[in-house]
């Protein structure tokens, strides 16, 4: 049996019928992952010891069948941006490379009380400052479908670790598409979240404002059933809903029939690639074929999404950086320093990759005086007007259908020399996040044999009509099911 | 407004993030960051008169809680992970002091 395609419901299944235990699944991911990562890096840290100590007591649990729940035993992936207590968490930077954090977040924290299983960190663009992987300081995570391809980013270690079966569901991390873009690009599914739907304690921030942990999995349903354990209220991040989480999996199977798919009309111009667009559409026509109606929509600010979310990512970044002083944790580089400037000079010169660097200055210049109102403020009244075109678009349909990026999986080194080109790939992801909507990135087919991606996006805190739309079209298509052969 | 941003500004806007910076990437900083404001500049085609700033993102306001003391790190964990410690101190180089 190929226990690396399982379901995690599937999976689930297994440990609670005895037919395996926590600790048999858990050392055959491992294995696998020893065996297969090297090609495709996508872990930063394998946690042997950990997954296997968890898995024991995971077993424990089932063997007294009480406390159980669908993660019970199952071996998950944590992209390297989420602290996680005993376990090395390097955000992909040299200035964390070696930081072991004293604490969980509580995302890490709710998945060990449901009894999930770490099996290790993923890689991820520096900071989660990247569309490619690529500015990870530590090395390039490859795309499982083709090992000349970029996996996407910042979440590309997530995504790759599913596609390739190196566990049976991960974490990612969505600030302006993270999650979503690198499942298109890895043919998984995977959700973003409305902000303040799952507490961002012990998450190294990117954009405080924007930053959406969400479950990355090999279909809706599982999806759901993550969001449903890591969200809802946090007494520690004062920006989490006190609001109940729902049942997520409970109106899986309600009829789509009847219900209102709007097709921004502003993200079907130039510059989509004709395989993509005929995915996306030949979508739009599974949807027909289930009875729901299809309506043309405006997002009339949707080509000012781009420098909004990256003006507005500077200014957060280069504020929420300062913390990396080379004194209190990470990487100190002090020698020859005459007094603690010096130390943070060069602490954060020797630290950072060359995309935090440009980041961090031009949100220290599109802050400072005499550019504040010219960027930052005007960038925030944009945005909110970003955030209304989503509310009345979305006050006539139900949700929005949109593909998660323009291109399919581009080559390693294909946009690494221009950062503004680089940018550009994010153009249908990052608007959601200065929104706060939600968003669910599923398979939808293939161009050229790589994976695209389309995304469900709706209103706020309506994660539950995203996933009963995404499992419609799971129930009629199998491009979910489809995995890679991974090469040489 | 003048978008083009010279290594002068660039070793300034380094100084405020407290960024060591060589010649050599000041020079590639400043060519990058001329072409990414540019492309910032668009938003000066949106009209924004009478449009608030936002402020947040989903209008979930004053999430508030009881103020409760609870156990937290202990300093002994915490000065784990700190580069260089003393007596249960965090140690760095003299800040205040002689102006030598």
């Amino acid at each position: 049996m190929q226990l690396h395609t399982l379901t995690l419901r599937e999976a689930s299944e297994m440990l609670a019928t005895k037919q395996i235990s926590s600790v048999e699944l858990t050392q055959a991911t491992l294995q696998r992952a020893h065996e297969i990562d090297p090609k495709i890096q996508s872990y930063v840290t394998l946690a042997d010891d950990v997954a296997l100590e968890q898995a024991k007591q995971a077993d424990e649990r089932i063997a007294k069948g009480k406390d159980l729940t669908p993660l019970t035993g199952i071996p998950f992936a944590m992209k390297d941006a989420i602290s996680t207590r005993g376990v090395r968490t390097t955000c992909s930077s040299k200035i964390l490379e070696n930081y072991v954090p004293q604490y969980n977040a509580t995302v890490t924290q709710k998945l060990a009380d449901a009894g999930a299983v770490l099996i290790g960190k993923t890689n991820m663009d520096e900071f989660g400052m990247g569309s490619s992987c690529e500015n990870s300081a530590l090395f390039k995570t490859r795309n499982p479908w083709n090992l000349e391809r970029v996996p996407g980013g910042s979440s590309g270690g997530a995504a790759a670790s599913m596609a390739a079966g190196l566990c049976n569901f991960s974490i990612g991390e969505d600030t302006g598409g993270s999650v979503r873009m690198p499942a298109g690009f890895c043919n998984v599914t995977g959700i973003k979240p409305t902000y303040g739907r799952v507490s961002r304690y012990g998450l190294i921030s990117l954009v405080s404002s924007f930053d959406c942990i969400g479950p990355m999995t090999r279909d809706v349903y599982d999806c759901a059933t993550v969001l449903e354990t890591i969200a809802g209220h946090d007494p520690q991040d004062s920006t989490t809903f006190n609001s109940p989480v729902p049942q997520y999996n409970q109106n899986l199977n309600k009829t789509v029939k009847g219900m209102t798919i709007g097709i921004p009309k502003e993200y079907f111009v130039s510059g989509m690639d004709a395989g993509v667009e005929n995915a996306i559409q030949q979508a739009i026509r599974t949807y027909e074929k289930l009875g729901m109606k299809i309506q043309e929509v405006s997002l009339p600010h949707t080509q000012y999404a781009l420098p909004v979310y990256y003006l507005l990512l500077f200014a957060e970044a280069s504020s929420n950086l300062a913390r990396f002083d080379g004194t209190r944790f990470g990487l100190s580089a002090s020698e020859n320093a005459k007094d603690v400037i010096d130390i943070y000079l060069q602490t954060r010169h020797e630290g950072f990759g060359d995309e935090v660097k440009r980041r961090i200055m031009l949100g220290a210049y599109a802050l400072s005086a005499g550019y504040y109102d010219a960027y930052y403020l005007k960038a925030q009244k944009v945005r909110t007007l970003l955030r209304r075109d989503f509310e009345l678009a979305l006050s006539s349909v139900d949700i929005l259908l949109a593909p998660t990026s323009p291109t399919t999986a581009f080559k390693l080194g294909e946009k690494t020399n221009n950062p503004l080109e680089m940018y550009l790939s994010d153009i249908y992801v990052v608007a959601t996040n200065p929104a706060g909507v939600p968003a669910l990135a599923l398979p939808a087919g293939f161009s050229n044999n790589m994976p695209v991606g389309m995304q469900l996006i709706g209103k706020h805190l309506d994660e539950q009509t995203l996933f009963q739309v995404g499992h419609a079209y799971q129930q009629v298509t199998d491009w979910h099911k489809q995995n890679p052969v991974i090469g040489d | 407004m003048t978008n083009k941003i010279d290594t002068d500004m660039v070793k300034h806007v380094a100084n405020l993030v407290r960024l060591g910076i060589s010649e050599e990437e000041a020079q590639t900083f400043s060519g990058q960051f001329s072409s990414i404001i540019d492309y910032f500049n668009m938003l000066n085609e949106v009209d924004t008169e009478n449009v608030p700033p936002a402020s947040d993102t989903t209008n979930n306001t004053n999430v508030l809680r009881e103020d409760v003391a609870e156990p937290s790190m202990s300093r002994v964990e915490f000065l784990d992970n700190a580069p260089q410690s003393e007596r249960g101190y965090i140690k760095v180089p003299t800040v205040l002091g002689d102006e030598s």
